[in-house]
């Protein structure tokens, strides 16, 4: 609690990070927005609402996908926050007054618990609440079935921030770890190309889906599946053009297990990285 | 002993093949104030470095308090300022002690004191960016003695600071050392050391080449400096004073070097007696600064 409440001093007191976390829970709440999307076209009235979105379990599913797509705010303040101990030399000055690296790390892992926990939270009464007034099934039991969705976020997370600490880590600058995380997604992409290219020639019996998985990126892609194609109303017009498909858009224990791996050996090599180094 | 704070036992690091620090024992004990002096890049920082947790040693150990505490638990009971002032410039400068406070697991109880101390209370809700260096380097003797550290930790204090500055800081140091705190100050500048210091620790090229009480550096008979009107008898006479150790033409002054003690009484009465009437007559102490000259240069 001391290395959190350390952590969330130092957070606090920045108007930056100070914005952009509100800000970020702010836009959880607007996933609510949604709701309130009516298109009128002629004699055909969409409202969003009434596809489905916002049915039990579905929702879980629909808001958990969306609402993850939010966590490059987050990444931002982990990366300065970081960033910001480099460049200040506070880091330096933590540990003359006293503070361990592991101390430090702590605090910084902590604090990106502590975000998780209540981003999670949030999404979880957002997700009751507009189920609750849309949902066309309200029984208890359909209301919470499917809540894996929701420890899948909380992992997606989390693995996704642990990422950003080593690379802000690794890196030292903001703007440059930030950069980085970008090109980080592009090298899988080129990786992945590469490999449905050649993989299968060299080494039959592999294909390129089943080394893509454990790349980290794709690892926390693949937690939570596009939700879309799983709406009814969408599955309607596929089932008429006659194309019927079926894709498993549950949670694979596997894909916790990979996301889980990497957050942790993310955050080994980032301890690895605080020892090694002077100051 | 019981008095031990820290102790550093063959301790080194080279930065590739440069040895920045070789193989420095030292001992420090509660209630002295110790000088490390050296030139630039003599290893002083880096050893401070080491020490404080921010740099790893390629060689040898250092232990606090007897190895009773963690190097991290140790830091808490320990003041030290590095360089320059490392604040959040974001934060006022109470901010940043309560801060300081949280990671050093100390009451914010001090805080109003230590302010006071260094002149900043009334400050205390300006943004650490909006600070001067000087104000920042009182800020931050106030951050290293918020918890009434066991041993304060100043690396070249004044570094950078005008005049006014200096003095401010030099006055805070002095009234630090009174108040009885352990006090370990590295630094080139001589009379800094000279005036608050008691033991000396002299580095040169990362190896320790002196170490013991500021009085036995400064182990000489002084000089005097003279001037008469007429200097030729003047030098003339004093060559053949048994006293004397050699005699140098300065600033045109005649410098007087002695091996053994000679009071400015004494000299006076020789020279009525030789009939020489000096227009410039004093007794000088060696200041450390020659002293370390002589030392590191031969």
């Amino acid at each position: 609690m001391r290395l959190l409440s350390i952590e969330l001093f130092k957070l606090w007191h920045n108007r930056i990070s100070k914005i952009l976390i509100f800000g970020y829970f702010i836009l959880i709440f607007s996933i609510a927005i949604l709701s309130t999307i009516e298109v009128e076209i002629g004699p055909i009235n969409f409202h969003l609402a009434d596809q489905g979105i916002f049915n039990f379990p579905f929702i879980w599913h629909f808001n958990t996908f969306m609402i993850a797509l939010l966590k490059i705010f987050f990444a931002i303040i982990i990366v300065a926050m970081i960033g910001n101990e480099y460049s200040y030399k506070t880091l330096k000055q933590n540990l003359i007054d006293g503070l361990s690296k592991g101390e430090f790390l702590r605090s910084k892992v902590y604090a990106i618990l502590a975000f998780v926990g209540i981003s999670t939270l949030l999404v979880f009464i957002i997700s009751l609440i507009l189920g609750g007034i849309y949902s066309d099934y309200n029984e208890l039991q359909i209301v919470f079935s499917e809540l894996e969705y929701l420890f899948a976020y909380a992992v997606k997370l989390f693995g996704f921030f642990s990422f950003c600490l080593f690379l802000g880590l690794l890196i030292k600058r903001s703007a440059f770890a930030l950069g980085f995380l970008a090109l980080w997604q592009v090298i899988e992409g080129i990786f992945y190309g590469l490999m449905k290219w050649k993989l299968s020639d060299l080494i039959p019996f592999l294909s390129a889906e089943q080394v893509f998985q454990f790349f980290p990126l794709n690892a926390m892609g693949n937690l939570i599946k596009e939700p879309f194609s799983r709406l009814s109303a969408v599955q309607n017009i596929v089932d008429q053009i006659g194309e019927g498909f079926s894709k498993d858009y549950g949670i694979s224990i596997l894909n916790i297990s990979i996301v889980l791996v990497w957050s942790a050996l993310f955050l080994w090599w980032s301890y690895l990285l605080l020892k090694k180094r002077d100051l | 002993m019981s008095n031990t704070l820290l102790q550093l036992d063959k301790l080194s690091k080279s930065f590739g093949n440069l040895k920045a620090v070789d193989q420095l024992s030292i001992t420090l004990e509660k209630g002295k104030v110790y000088g490390l002096l050296g030139p630039n890049g003599s290893g002083k920082s880096t050893t401070l470095g080491m020490i404080l947790n921010v740099i790893n040693p390629t060689g040898g150990s250092f232990t606090w308090y007897q190895g009773k505490r963690t190097t991290h638990q140790a830091l808490k009971k320990i003041g030290a300022i590095i360089e320059r002032p490392n604040f959040y410039p974001y934060m006022s400068a109470l901010q940043n002690l309560r801060l300081i406070c949280k990671i050093k697991q100390c009451s914010y109880e001090t805080i109003q004191e230590k302010l006071i101390l260094v002149g900043l209370w009334d400050r205390r809700h300006s943004k650490f960016r909006t600070f001067s260096l000087g104000m920042k380097q009182r800020l931050a003797i106030a951050a290293a003695l918020v918890n009434n550290p066991d041993l304060l930790i100043l690396d070249e204090p004044t570094n950078g600071l005008d005049p006014e500055g200096i003095h401010q800081i030099r006055k805070l140091i002095t009234t630090i050392a009174e108040l009885g705190t352990t006090i370990l100050l590295a630094s080139h500048l001589l009379d800094e050391v000279e005036k608050v210091c008691n033991q000396v620790i002299v580095l040169k090229e990362g190896v320790k080449f002196y170490e013991g009480p500021v009085e036995e550096v400064s182990q000489s008979f002084g000089f005097f400096e003279l001037r008469a009107n007429d200097r030729k008898a003047l030098t003339q006479f004093i060559k053949t004073l048994s006293e004397v150790k050699e005699v140098k033409l300065e600033n045109n002054y005649l410098k007087v070097l002695l091996k053994e003690e000679l009071s400015e009484e004494v000299l006076l009465k020789k020279l009525t007696k030789a009939n020489i009437y000096c227009t410039h007559f004093v007794k000088k102490r060696p200041s450390l600064e020659d002293q370390f000259l002589n030392l590191t240069q031969s």
